[in-house]
């Protein structure tokens, strides 16, 4: 698929659409990941309680940040850490650069991490000529199709196998694999095998992390593959790209969080390798690196507590709330223009970036509430997506038009004596208009819905005349009965 | 000096928007006096059921779980039983017979040379080593998860590096929940009036997996193809 423009979610929209790969790779979304999460779920009675410990364990800690940072901090440093608070996408970008150079990298590899992506690490450390090597599966892929991410878990769930296999035998031709593998577990061993020495040969190592832990100053990976662990342990030094909100204070408050974030994400009751890393080997060891970095990114983050946006802090990147979005499903993350998609990522993205380039995210969301339900730390997504919109209209984001609408909607709705009447002629109107077919295929300043389908015609009554016509049939039946 | 006043410039940057945010100063002495409580209280939140029983119990739910997350499992009548249980895998599954076992005492006191059919040696994984045997610090029923501490005596790359990982697991060493796991290991890890951690602990449940080609689930990413655990009936289910 042609690459996607940032701030143009309804042209991209429309590109996606017509893409018949991203169809059949998104339809098997409903197949897999949405059964599965249930069924992890259902498995597990206490779930719900769990969430709700979640969710408070998250606001004690917003409420409490400051403190539980200064305690990470001192914690990672006494077992031989180094913190580096970053405010902007460029400190960490320094900060990195600066520790890669210490070593005179060459290349690094890393596991999958959405602050990585959010600070476009690979295109920077490329410039400074140090060669970013992607080992989670899906960041590979994307890796060699020169995309960004488009699923916060599943970076490549965009692509068909076929376009694996193609992607592949593309790129592995001059490393003398020239037979175009069409089983994917010939073609995860084919990547497993490339990337093997990769990761001895690098001098650093990048990962993510789920969590950090205040109480040891440990910072978390969840994964599934393995290439986490070997980025962490084989080079010489451990960089972790993190942001502020992911600090939790004890081990018994991470396990909380475990407990919920592999149900939630793969429907998995764990996932393979949850790994807890506490600062550089130790004496005696006879592997893991010689260094321990943690970059901790603000990023607009400090900005967002004690607000309302606050609640999206909460957030642990499980990637519910987009496999469920009906609108995530039809169009995938590609279109949204920016690094996280989905529901979370149309009301992070606006923090994070502003709101004048984002504002059609807020909009891309029918508001019918699925991404809440399933959020396992219950982030109202659908009133903070409500709450964006009201935000750029009141900044004059939105186009003429649309505001003219809503002026004259808003006109009439604020009048019910004059509304009534109006929209009983207009629904007669429309009626009479669509009476042969009960659908219109044009209605005047329609075009936007009759360009793709018809609208169906109204039957004649608005919803008030039918709620009083049943009011009064029921009133009646209480007399007479 | 100046990237030290930097870095310190960021943290302070940091700390104060936070604050400013919150709308409130650094916190009292008394709120952090409770913080802190929290912290070193380390009280469990809610614990499942499923990770509750009695130890028989757990350790059957552990073999169940550690299946149903894609492992072998194997139950042998004691410790010297390990060496030939390793060789019988192998054996039956057609795999290499060139062994790294974990440097551990335990482990390695064992009756290796008594199995003519293993070649094995002892260290870190190196990137041909295609078969390691370690032990375990705990294995975790509610979810069949198995806890390993790094160490001089357990090189982390023995749990990824190698296509294939047997773990000697003792069922006294099984417990219902990740939470008596941290418990055990503040009390082996103690100092002074806290604890160390390890470089790593990892929590391992299955080989290693992908659903990154189109979602189709794939062992032996990046990891083990596969994880084998040979379960010791030590008959010490008290604690």
């Amino acid at each position: 698929m042609e690459f996607m423009k940032p701030g143009a979610f309804k042209e991209n929209a429309n590109v996606a659409m017509a893409d018949e790969n991203l169809r059949s790779a998104m339809t098997m979304l409903n197949g897999g990941m949405i059964p599965n999460r249930q069924g992890a779920v259902d498995r597990l009675p206490e779930f719900e309680k769990l969430s709700q410990r979640g969710r408070e364990l998250k606001d004690h800690v917003l409420a409490h940040l400051d403190f539980y940072l200064e305690k990470f901090e001192r914690h990672c440093k006494a077992s031989g850490g180094h913190v580096h608070w970053c405010s902007t996408p460029e400190d960490a970008r320094q900060a990195v650069l600066k520790i890669c150079r210490s070593v005179n990298a060459k290349s690094v590899t890393k596991g999958k991490s959405m602050i990585a992506e959010e600070i476009h690490l690979n295109a920077f450390l490329e410039q400074h000529d140090i060669k970013p090597v992607e080992t989670d599966l899906g960041e590979y892929i994307i890796q060699l199709a020169e995309e960004p991410p488009s699923h916060i878990i599943g970076p490549a769930i965009h692509k068909t196998k076929d376009q694996v296999s193609d992607l592949f035998l593309k790129h592995h031709a001059k490393l003398g694999r020239t037979e175009r593998q069409t089983e994917p577990q010939k073609m995860v061993n084919e990547a497993r095998e490339i990337l093997r020495r990769k990761y001895f040969e690098a001098e650093v190592g990048i990962t993510g992390a789920n969590y950090l832990i205040a109480e040891t100053g440990s910072s978390i990976i969840v994964t599934n593959e393995g290439n986490g662990d070997l980025t962490q342990t084989l080079p010489k030094i451990h960089i972790v790209v993190t942001s502020l909100e992911k600090v939790v204070p004890t081990l018994e408050d991470a396990t909380t969080f475990l407990r919920i974030l592999a149900r939630s994400a793969t429907g998995q009751e764990f996932s393979a390798y949850t790994t807890i890393s506490t600062g550089a080997r130790r004496e005696g060891d006879a592997d893991g690196p010689e260094e321990y970095h943690v970059i901790l990114l603000d990023n607009g983050r400090s900005a967002m507590l004690g607000g309302e946006l606050q609640d999206m802090l909460r957030c642990i990147r499980c990637g519910a709330c987009m496999n469920h979005c009906p609108v995530y499903q039809s169009v995938g993350g590609h279109t949204y223009g920016t690094v996280y998609v989905g529901p979370m990522g149309a009301v992070l993205s606006p923090a994070l970036l502003g709101v004048s380039g984002t504002r059609h995210l807020p909009c891309a969301s029918t508001l019918c509430g699925r991404c809440e339900q399933v959020c396992p730390v219950s982030i109202p997504l659908p009133r903070l997506l409500r709450q964006w919109r009201e935000r750029s209209f009141e900044a004059g984001d939105v186009p003429v038009a649309e505001r003219w609408g809503l002026s004259i909607w808003a006109f009439f709705a604020k009048r019910p004596w004059l509304y009534g009447p109006c929209a009983r002629l207009a629904m007669r109107g429309l009626a009479y208009l669509g009476r042969k077919q009960g659908r219109m295929r044009k209605l005047w300043f329609a075009g936007g819905w009759t360009r793709g389908r018809d609208l169906p015609a109204p039957e004649g009554q608005t919803f008030q005349e039918r709620w009083a016509r049943e009011k009064r049939k029921e009133q009646r039946k209480k007399v007479s009965g | 000096m100046s990237a030290h006043a930097k870095t310190a410039s960021g943290r302070e940057n940091i700390l104060g928007a936070i604050r400013r945010s919150l709308g409130r100063p650094a916190l009292s002495t008394d709120a952090k006096r409770d913080l802190n409580e929290h912290i070193t209280k380390h009280r469990a939140n809610l614990v499942p059921a499923r990770g509750k029983g009695e130890h028989g119990e757990l350790v059957e739910r552990f073999k169940e779980m550690a299946e149903a997350a894609a492992c072998t499992v194997a139950v042998v009548d004691g410790e010297t039983a390990v060496p030939g249980a390793v060789a019988d895998y192998l054996r039956a599954n057609n795999l290499p017979t060139q062994v790294t076992l974990a440097p551990d005492e335990w482990l390695s006191g064992l009756d290796w040379d008594g199995q003519s059919l293993l070649d094995t040696k002892s260290g870190a994984a190196g990137i041909d080593d295609l078969v390691s045997v370690t032990p375990a610090f705990a294995g975790v029923a509610e979810t069949g998860t198995l806890v390993a501490l790094s160490g001089a005596a357990h090189p982390t790359t023995l749990n990824f590096v190698p296509d294939y990982h047997v773990v000697a697991l003792r069922a006294s060493q099984v417990v219902g929940a990740y939470e008596e796991v941290w418990a055990r290991l503040r009390k082996a890890n103690k100092q002074g009036r806290g604890f160390t951690m390890p470089r790593n602990v990892n929590m391992i449940t299955g080989p290693s997996r992908t659903a990154d080609i189109a979602l189709t689930i794939e062992l032996g990413a990046h990891g083990p193809r596969s994880l084998h655990i040979v379960l010791i009936d030590d008959q010490a289910g008290e604690d």
